[in-house]
């Protein structure tokens, strides 16, 4: 029994030394192989769409075209990119870009102000105001969405007593939009409002700056970064919204909720062109910015070299 | 005029906006036609239909994420270990399809598993089709949509860990294995748990994928709720409203515990 069981270790053992050499070996190529494969999984339904744009979509007899079957492969065509753009399309594009600038630029404001502010609080009242700020992070989409519905199918039924009109979809999107993204404006200026010291704001006032000035021109400047990737959140979680904008809205639709009104209950689906649409600039802009980030690495580790090399 | 002014606009709009609101789901539930009772409340949650979808959606939920975490784990230790210039460029690569409207992107899928994998392998049945397959599909699917949420935090958080904890480890005579699961991952518990509060709150309301992968005959907890607001009535308010409930109630105890393991957690918060 004692021999049977030697012998297992050292068959173990050996068996564990042999796979740590084969390990070894393929540790490099498995991490590329394994990666490349999740960027395979990520980008798939992507390229999927972008191949089956230059499909032939037949029409049927009344004239509408089914994009819902992405299966059959009936020839090469540039057509849907010149289909792209219906009215329906066109005004869903224009109303997410608005939406999206608008209420960032409001959000970005109302934001770094209340930041500013809420600095200067007493603590209590500092952390109760964080604490209900949260809440739309920490809420599900799906919450956020029905309350602003049933906030705004409220007011519209008081209105309506008063003899007034419903609420205005572009209005109802724009609180939605600015309330879930605030937050995350606040809670990107407040950790840079902490690195900076409010002597700068003592010293532009004794240097003869009003309050407002001060702000303007001391404050501001040292807490950018942190506006700008505020706002840069904000931008991204509005272009990105669907949950909430199709519960808040009525009529009026963006993009989203119109990619989910054609595909959802077995609808006429959507034109795969929009997908290339949507992704070549959002490429092109992800790899200039990248691009520019490793350039400037690249000079700032020259600039080391320089420095290193003088030393010497 | 005091700085401190400054914030009072936006909480004008916190509470109107993001507090009032919130209200409305207690109203809804608990007030039918301007009087105050419990009936309604109490009659959706004795519905069993309630709790076994509920129950199918946190199983849902806590397979996506465990999912999630086996494969995200391994790239956001991989990319952690790059080097910088590289590392940035490929985890760009990561997060670009997050960008990408993700209702698009679920489309699709429902597209891939409906036309192409049953082209490609020459199957008569598509993956929906089988039994229980449904629910693989829609996993599938969920898999994808959150994994770049679970690689994102814990990139972050390995990618800030002092590399030199590591060669101490080993200098210490500590193999790979121990020193990553003895130095490396208790390092890493911070991304950990704001991945996982990151996947598993919002898969537990997803109602796209199920809808758009599932055809419109699977649904999870979302979908209940979606279908109660968007069916026009009023009863459907107080239903939807206190399906909401008992998924605030979920939340809050999940947030409780990913809570307890977060230590070093800045700002406040909720609870």
């Amino acid at each position: 029994m004692k021999q049977i069981a030697s012998f297992f270790r050292k068959f173990l053992k050996g068996f564990g030394s042999i796979s740590r050499i084969v390990w070894k070996q393929i540790k490099g190529p498995m991490k590329y192989f394994y990666l490349g494969l999740m960027i395979l999984f990520l980008y798939l339904p992507i390229i999927y769409l972008i191949i089956y744009s230059f499909n032939v979509f037949p029409a049927n007899r009344r004239g509408v075209i089914s994009y819902k079957n992405l299966g059959k492969w009936n020839g090469f065509t540039f057509d849907n990119y010149g289909k792209v753009f219906t009215n329906k399309t066109k005004e869903a594009v224009l109303l997410t870009l608005e939406i999206a600038f608008a209420s960032s630029i409001v959000a970005t404001i109302l934001g770094t102000a209340a930041a500013i502010g809420i600095m200067l609080m007493k603590k209590r009242t500092r952390t109760a105001v964080l604490s209900v700020s949260q809440l739309p992070m920490v809420n599900p989409d799906l919450v956020t969405g029905i309350t602003f519905m049933m906030l705004f199918e409220f007011v519209s039924m008081l209105l309506a007593k008063l003899g007034g009109a419903r609420v205005n979809d572009f209005l109802r999107l724009m609180i939605a939009h600015i309330s879930f993204s605030v937050p995350y404006v606040i809670f990107s200026v407040t950790p840079r409002l902490k690195q900076s010291s409010d002597m700068l704001y003592e010293a532009a006032l004794d240097l003869g700056c009003s309050p407002l000035k001060a702000l303007w021109k001391a404050v501001i400047p040292d807490i950018m970064p942190g506006i700008t990737s505020g706002f840069i959140m904000a931008l991204t979680m509005s272009l990105d919204d669907f949950v909430v904008s199709y519960f808040a809205t009525d009529k009026l639709q963006t993009l989203s909720v119109l990619i989910y009104a054609d595909t959802a209950h077995g609808n006429i689906g959507v034109n795969p062109a929009l997908a290339t649409i949507i992704f070549i600039p959002l490429v092109a802009m992800l790899v200039g910015v990248n691009v520019r980030r490793l350039a400037k690495e690249r000079e700032y580790e020259i600039q080391n070299k320089k420095v290193k090399m003088k030393k010497v | 005029m005091k700085r401190k002014f400054f914030a009072y606009p936006y909480i004008v709009w916190m509470i109107l906006f993001i507090a009032v609101p919130m209200l409305f789901i207690f109203y809804y539930a608990f007030n039918v036609d301007g009087t105050w009772t419990t009936e309604r409340f109490l009659s959706t949650i004795s519905d069993k239909d309630t709790w076994s979808v509920l129950w199918r959606s946190i199983v849902m939920a806590f397979e996506t994420t465990a999912i999630c975490l086996l494969l995200g784990y391994p790239i956001a230790y991989i990319l952690s270990n790059m080097k910088k210039s590289v590392a940035g460029f490929i985890s760009i690569l990561f997060f670009v399809p997050m960008w990408m409207n993700f209702v698009l992107r679920t489309y699709a899928w429902s597209a891939i598993i409906e036309y192409a994998i049953p082209d490609l392998f020459h199957v008569e049945n598509t993956l929906t089709d089988l039994p229980g397959g449904k629910t693989i599909a829609v996993l599938l699917v969920m898999v994808y949509d959150f994994l770049p949420f679970m690689i994102m935090p814990l990139y972050n958080t390995l990618s800030k860990m002092d590399k030199s904890l590591i060669e101490a480890s080993r200098d210490l005579g500590a193999d790979g294995l121990t020193t990553f699961l003895r130095v490396v991952l208790p390092l890493s518990v911070p991304g950990i748990v704001s991945g996982i509060t990151m996947v598993f709150v919002p898969s537990i309301t997803a109602f796209t994928v199920p809808e758009l992968i599932g055809n419109g005959d699977y649904s999870l907890y979302g979908n209940k709720i979606e279908q109660a607001f968007k069916s026009g009535n009023i009863s459907g308010y107080s239903v939807g409203s206190t399906l909401s409930i008992v998924l605030l109630i979920l939340v809050i105890i999940s947030t409780v515990i990913m809570n307890r393991f977060d230590k070093d957690k800045e700002g406040g918060s909720i609870l």
